[in-house]
Order: structure tokens, then C-alpha cells, then sequence
């Protein structure tokens, strides 16, 4: 069978089961959106190729599967560049086409030409330029497999032209084979035997839970090893959603806007089980001050994130949720039966520290912003899908929405992205069409993506978003009050267009509360529309979030409310 | 805790950029490089890297884990603290006053070197052996006049067991 390389390319994406793909067309990639059109995969149309990426990722951490993308080469590939970082710093998996000038002009600074291979090393898990239509076919089966297995992460493929429009003999390919990629899936049992004996003899265990136990879909194995040695649960800001934030075990997320219940844990612990985490400074604060007293089991599949930043007991590669499931096991063999007596001095400590520093605001009689996430969370019974931009707003999010499955938060977590959360909010709701997702946005996040309002529409895609508007970009305001005697430089964000006029030049519903009264009948009539919504709240300006731990500090000297 | 010299031979798919792809790595981790050989081993599709760093334990560690993951990446060896041979190659074009001629040829002849180009007012020495060896004659010459020097890296094996 003569095929052209956009033709195969369309072959083995629909081998690879690819139903959706987020993109942006240009000159170069014309043969492959002429051969896109004739297949069933959904193309939806960005309004900016930052989206497109975002929108992947988003597709990806809702659905569990692969996001695709597909862009033009120059501009088109310099654009995905931030979207590909935050994904690669979440380790999501995704896969970008991007087209490339043909072959042979590689290298003459033609027309739209950049060198997104060489741009792309340091933030992709890998990245190919297809040289040949030949090689095309293994190139894009490799770098499925690549994206999805191991520790995730986004993977590029460049596509120059005359590689997708020449045609040769196509033999699908049979076996792939990756001589020097195998990830260690399966711990080492020597090491599991030394954790369980570990947990066993803890007085004050933690287990620390991160965002490779989402990516591994180990939720129930790690509720399991929680409730079996009882042991109290908190996250990293990734981590959100692996346990239940409603069981009495559940401590709230760790670090500089952790709770104050759980940093103050990770001061007191003698024992951390740390999985699928890697010790971002955001967790750890100052490092040598973290967990004074504590041995660390740490489980992580990726080597390079164990001793990285923080000295590790017992550390075990392998996939979070094989891991826990043995170490389950393990323990399903020994006696565990004096365990809940052991613990309860240690769960009153904690219980005490959450009746005494609960997290907390003043309620005014203007709208405060912790207020409306707690409105959106009993309103949505912690049943949406949340996706967040960056700044108080995701903070707030991680703080009062109380997350109980996986694959339900949804944020820019290592790059801190702003401008995520519009545009993966849009691939989250393709990926679970009867799910009601909702960005929790900043006035200032939400303009860096505001075009994808557009793509929602088009799409008829019932997002909604709720801008928790302090005319300010109130993160970095905040550290300007308490770090540099308010003084507000370049935070101020007076000049924002009417949110709700904006929505509805977009064919969107704009609806804006301004006083607390109407937060909860602003959002129910939003959550119910069957639109597309801004959610405009005008909330207090000034207000912080707490607990904070200044950065560089240790994790359990906290500013509070 | 304190730096000391690694060498660690890295096995890789013999591809364009790989390179690149290891240089990156240690640039954006801040890793330092003092010196680097690379060529295709005798399998055509493999090349291997000889590498000499500077770091305490734990960054050793943590670069070879690196390493480790980049996907071109096949095998990682450290071969401190094991049992290996070394050397290094050297181009030392001296000076060679009619004065000096006699005690450069004397150094050559001590060292095990070969003269491999001699002009008007030169010898060009070829120089190999592991680094002690490359110090002391370098140390030699300098009074003499070095006028250009072109070294490799280290390169180096496992010792097989007798
Ligand atoms: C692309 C990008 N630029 C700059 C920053 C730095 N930054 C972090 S939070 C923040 C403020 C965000 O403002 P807004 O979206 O209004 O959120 P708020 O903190 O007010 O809730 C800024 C500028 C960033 N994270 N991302
Ligand atoms: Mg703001």
C-alpha cells in the first residue's frame, strides 16, 4: 500500500486510539489537516497554540489517556513552548506534531523555520525530528509509548513537510522496541520489607502523597495503606484528590500554603511514606529543616526525584500503585492489631491542632473569595472537575474545594502557569463530556488565555468559570504587603474589560456577584446553564492566603490569619 | 562534602543531538564538564562517552541518575573507584631553538613521545599516557616554549579481571 507520511501519520493515530486532537493549522502542515479532515478524529480548533497544549494536558489529566496537538512549524511551535514546559514539570502525557520546514532547507533559516527539537530538549521527555517518511510510523508509536510509560511527560515530534507528503510502501510497523528505555515498575522486595518494618514501629507516621499516585491511578492503594496502618494523609498541591478529602485521616494539602495541621505533622512525624512526590521546595521550605525527626520511605518510579532534594531512608523505585499494593500485602501478614491504641495519642495531637488552627477567614460584608470556593464546593457536592489558573485563586481552590477522586484538580503545579486553566478546562470537559468542569480564575490569569472563550463556544462546551476579581494580581500583591511594606509595584490590575459583557461578546452567559448575598444564586444559576459562563465575583482586594510559610523558611513557622 | 573528580563512560545511541542532549543537561542542572570524548564504538549505531566531572557523592549520584533517563541514553558507568586504564592524548608543538633541540629529543625520548612534525622552529610532539604523565611533561616544557597544545579528553576502560 502506497501511502503519503500525513496519511500514515493518520494510521497509526488511529491505531494509538486517539479521538481528539487540539491544534493549530499553517502552511507546512497542510497535507496533514487535508488528511485530518477525512478521519474521525475530533480537531478542535484553538485559538492560540499555548491553548492547544494546555488543552492536551488538560484532555490527559481528566481522561487518563495521551493529549495530542498538532501545530504549525515558527511561530506556531515557539507557541506551544510554555504549554510543553507545564506539562513536563506535571508529567503529563502528551504528544506534539509540529510542522518543519522540508528537509532539505532545514538549516537556511527559511521561511517560519525554528529549531523546535533544539528549544524543546531541556522541557520534553523526549523529542524526534523525522528525517524520513520511513522512520514516521515507529517515531510516532515510540513516542506514545514514551509519553504514557515510566514517569509521564510531554513528547515532540517535528514533521517537515516533504516527510508528510511523500508516499512510500507502508508495512505498519510490528514490534517497537526501546533498547534503552525501561522503567522499573516493580519495586525491590528487600526494600518494601524494610518499610513495613518501618510503619510497623512508627509512633507518628505521615504518608505523603503526591501527584504519581494520580498518574499511576494508585488512589485506592494508597486509601487502603492509609486506613489499614492508620496513618493521616496530606498532599503536595499535585497530590490533591488521592485521598478522600473527607475522612477523618485527611491532614489538607503541605507546604507553604499548606494547613496548619499538616506542616506542623511533617515537623513532629518520626516516620514519612512518601509516594510519587519529589520534595518541591513549595513542600519542603528550607530543606534542612524539613522533617527533623523523620525516617523517609520514599516511592517514586523516576530514580532521579529520590535523594534529589531531601536525604531518603528507604528509597524504593518503582509504580505507585504496584508498590502499594505490595506493601499492602505485606502488611495484610502482620499484626496490626495494637495499631489503633498505638496511634491515638499521636491522631488527638492532630485533631487538636485542627480544632485550634482550623483554616480560616473573616467574613465581611464584601464577598470574600475563600467563600465562593466554599459555595462552589457544597453546591457541586466536590463532584466537579476543578481546574485552576495561578495565583491565590489556585490556592484558595486547593484549600476550601475538597477533592475526594482523583483526576478531579486540575492545575499548573510545577511551572505555575497562568493562563492554564481556561484552556484545560476545555480539554477536560472533552475528555468527560457529562462532567461539570469549572476554572476557579484570576482577573489577571484568566486574560492570558482569555481567546480559548472563543474555542469554548465553537465547541459548544458547557465550561464554566468562576474569576475571583481582586484587581490585582494577588499573589504577587500579597508577598508585596507582607515582604516590601505594600509596596505595589506593577500589581495593580484596575484596567480589566467587564467580564460579564465580555463573556456574552463571546456568545458566553457573564453573570457577577458583588455582594455576598449573591454568590450562591450567581452560582447556581451559572453551574445550571447549559452555556458556557464567566462567573464575575468582585471580591475582597486585599486579602491573603494563609497559613503561609515565607519562602526559604521552615515548613512549620507559619504566618496565619 | 567535597568535590572529586568522576569519570564515568556513558553509552549512547549513536544519533545526532545526542550529544546535545548531555551537554543540556549538565548546563541547565549545573553540572560541570572538564572534559568529554566521544566516538562510535564497533557497533555503528552505538557511541560511547567518556566523561570527567567534578561533584561531591550525592551529585554523582544524581547525574548518573540523570543521565540514566535521558531516553538515548543505553548504559552509565562511574569508573573512579574502580579498577580501569586511562589516557589522555596531547599535540605539544614547542619551540625548538637549535640550543633546546637536544633536551627536547631527551624528554621525547624519556617520556615515550614521538616527534610528528618539525618545521623551522618547532617539534610537534604527540603525547599519551593517563595525567600524572601529561602533567609532569608539560611541566617540562613550559620553560622551553609551548607555542600550541591540542588535548583530548580522557578516555578509558574497565580492566578486565586477570
Ligand atoms: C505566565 C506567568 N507570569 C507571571 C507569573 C507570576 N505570578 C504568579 S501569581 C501571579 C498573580 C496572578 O494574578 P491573578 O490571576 O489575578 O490571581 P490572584 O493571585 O489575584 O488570585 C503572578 C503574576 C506566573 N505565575 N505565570
Ligand atoms: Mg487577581
Amino acid at each position: 500500500m502506497k501511502l503519503t507520511g500525513a496519511q500514515i501519520l493518520m494510521e497509526v493515530l488511529k491505531e494509538e486510539g486517539v479521538d481528539t486532537i487540539f491544534g493549530f493549522p499553517g502552511g507546512v502542515i497542510i497535507d496533514i489537516y487535508d488528511e485530518l479532515a477525512k478521519t474521525d478524529i475530533k480537531h478542535i480548533l484553538v485559538r492560540h497554540e499555548q491553548g492547544a497544549v494546555h488543552a492536551a494536558d488538560g484532555y490527559a489529566r481528566a481522561s487518563g489517556g495521551v493529549g495530542v496537538c498538532l501545530v504549525t512549524s515558527g511561530p506556531g511551535a515557539t507557541n506551544t513552548v510554555t504549554g510543553i514546559a507545564s506539562a513536563y514539570m506535571d508529567s503529563i502525557p502528551i504528544v506534539i506534531f509540529t510542522g518543519q520546514v522540508p528537509t532539505q532547507l532545514i538549516g537556511n533559516d527559511a521561511f517560519q523555520e525554528v529549531d523546535i527539537v533544539g528549544i524543546t530538549r531541556p522541557c520534553t521527555k523526549h523529542n524526534y525530528l523525522v528525517k524520513r517518511t520511513e522512520d514516521l510510523a515507529r517515531i510516532v508509536k515510540e513516542a506514545f509509548i514514551i509519553a504514557a510509560s515510566g514517569r509521564p511527560g510531554p513528547v515532540l515530534i517535528d514533521l517537515p513537510k516533504d516527510v508528510s507528503n511523500t508516499k512510500i510502501t507502508y508495512k505498519p510497523p510490528q514490534k517497537i522496541e526501546l533498547k534503552s528505555y525501561n522503567p522499573t515498575y516493580n519495586p525491590n522486595m528487600k526494600q518494601l520489607h524494610r518499610a513495613v518494618k518501618l510503619i510497623k514501629n512508627a509512633k507518628k507516621p505521615l504518608i505523603f502523597a503526591g501527584g504519581g499516585v494520580v498518574l499511576s491511578k494508585g488512589s485506592k492503594e494508597l486509601t487502603e495503606l492509609a486506613h489499614k496502618t492508620r496513618t493521616p494523609v496530606t498532599c503536595s498541591l499535585m497530590g490533591l484528590g488521592v485521598f478522600p478529602g473527607t475522612d477523618p485521616l485527611w491532614l489538607g494539602m503541605i507546604g507553604m500554603h499548606g494547613t496548619y495541621r499538616a506542616n506542623m505533622c511533617s515537623g513532629e512525624c518520626d516516620l514519612i511514606v512518601a509516594v510519587g512526590v519529589r520534595f518541591d521546595d513549595r513542600v519542603t521550605g528550607k530543606t534542612d529543616t524539613f522533617a527533623p525527626n523523620a525516617k523517609i520511605v520514599h516511592i517514586d518510579i523516576d530514580p532521579t526525584s529520590i535523594r534529589k532534594n531531601i536525604p531518603v531512608a528507604v528509597p524504593i523505585v518503582g509504580d505507585c500503585k504496584i508498590t502499594l499494593g505490595l506493601l499492602n500485602r505485606l502488611l495484610d501478614k502482620e499484626d496490626l492489631g495494637d495499631l489503633k491504641t498505638k496511634r491515638k495519642k499521636w491522631l488527638d495531637q492532630i485533631d487538636e491542632w485542627k480544632s485550634t488552627k482550623p483554616l480560616a477567614y473573616k467574613q465581611k460584608d464584601i464577598i470574600k473569595p475563600q467563600y465562593v470556593v466554599e459555595k462552589l464546593y457544597e453546591l457541586t457536592k466536590g463532584e466537579a472537575i476543578i481546574t485552576t489558573e495561578v495565583g491565590q485563586n489556585q490556592m484558595w481552590a486547593a484549600q476550601y474545594y475538597h477533592f475526594n477522586k482523583p483526576n478531579h484538580f486540575i492545575t499548573s503545579g510545577g511551572l505555575g502557569c497562568m493562563g492554564f486553566g481556561l484552556p484545560a478546562a476545555i480539554g477536560a470537559q472533552l475528555a468527560c463530556p457529562d462532567k461539570l468542569v469549572v476554572d476557579i480564575a484570576g482577573d489577571g490569569s484568566i486574560q492570558m488565555n482569555i481567546q480559548e472563550m472563543a474555542t469554548a463556544e465553537q465547541y459548544n462546551l458547557p465550561v464554566k468559570i468562576v474569576i475571583l476579581n481582586n484587581r490585582y494580581l494577588g499573589m504577587v500583591r500579597q508577598w508585596q504587603e507582607l515582604f516590601y511594606d505594600k509596596r505595589y509595584s506593577g500589581t495593580g490590575m484596575e484596567h480589566a474589560p467587564d467580564f460579564v459583557k465580555l463573556a456574552e461578546a463571546y456568545g458566553a452567559v457573564g453573570l457577577r456577584a458583588t455582594k455576598p448575598e449573591e454568590v450562591e444564586p450567581v452560582l447556581i444559576k451559572g453551574l445550571s446553564s447549559p452555556k458556557t459562563v464567566i462567573m464575575d465575583f468582585v471580591v475582597e482586594r486585599e486579602e491573603c492566603v494563609y497559613p503561609m510559610v515565607p519562602a526559604g523558611a521552615p515548613i512549620t513557622e507559619m504566618l496565619l490569619a | 562534602m567535597t568535590e572529586q573528580k568522576h569519570i564515568l563512560s556513558i553509552l549512547v545511541d549513536n544519533q545526532p543531538g545526542v550529544l546535545s542532549r548531555i551537554a543540556g543537561l549538565f548546563s541547565g542542572r549545573g553540572y560541570n564538564i572538564e572534559s568529554l570524548s566521544v566516538a562510535e564504538t564497533t557497533e555503528p549505531l552505538v557511541s560511547r562517552i567518556t566523561m570527567v566531572t567534578m561533584a561531591d557523592t550525592p551529585v554523582v549520584e544524581q547525574i548518573m541518575k540523570q543521565l540514566h533517563k535521558l531516553i538515548n541514553v543505553i548504559k552509565v558507568h562511574e569508573l573512579t573507584g574502580t579498577s580501569y586504564v586511562q589516557r589522555e592524548m596531547a599535540l605539544v608543538k614547542v619551540q625548538a631553538k637549535p640550543e633546546h633541540r637536544a633536551e627536547i629529543l631527551r624528554i621525547v625520548d624519556i617520556f615515550r613521545c614521538k616527534v610528528v612534525d618539525v618545521g623551522q622552529g618547532h617539534y610537534t610532539l604527540e603525547v599519551t599516557g593517563d595525567e600524572g604523565k601529561m602533567d609532569a611533561i608539560l611541566n617540562l616544557l613550559k620553560p622551553i616554549g609551548i607555542k600550541e597544545i591540542a588535548k583530548t579528553g580522557i578516555i578509558a576502560l574497565f580492566r578486565e579481571p586477570k
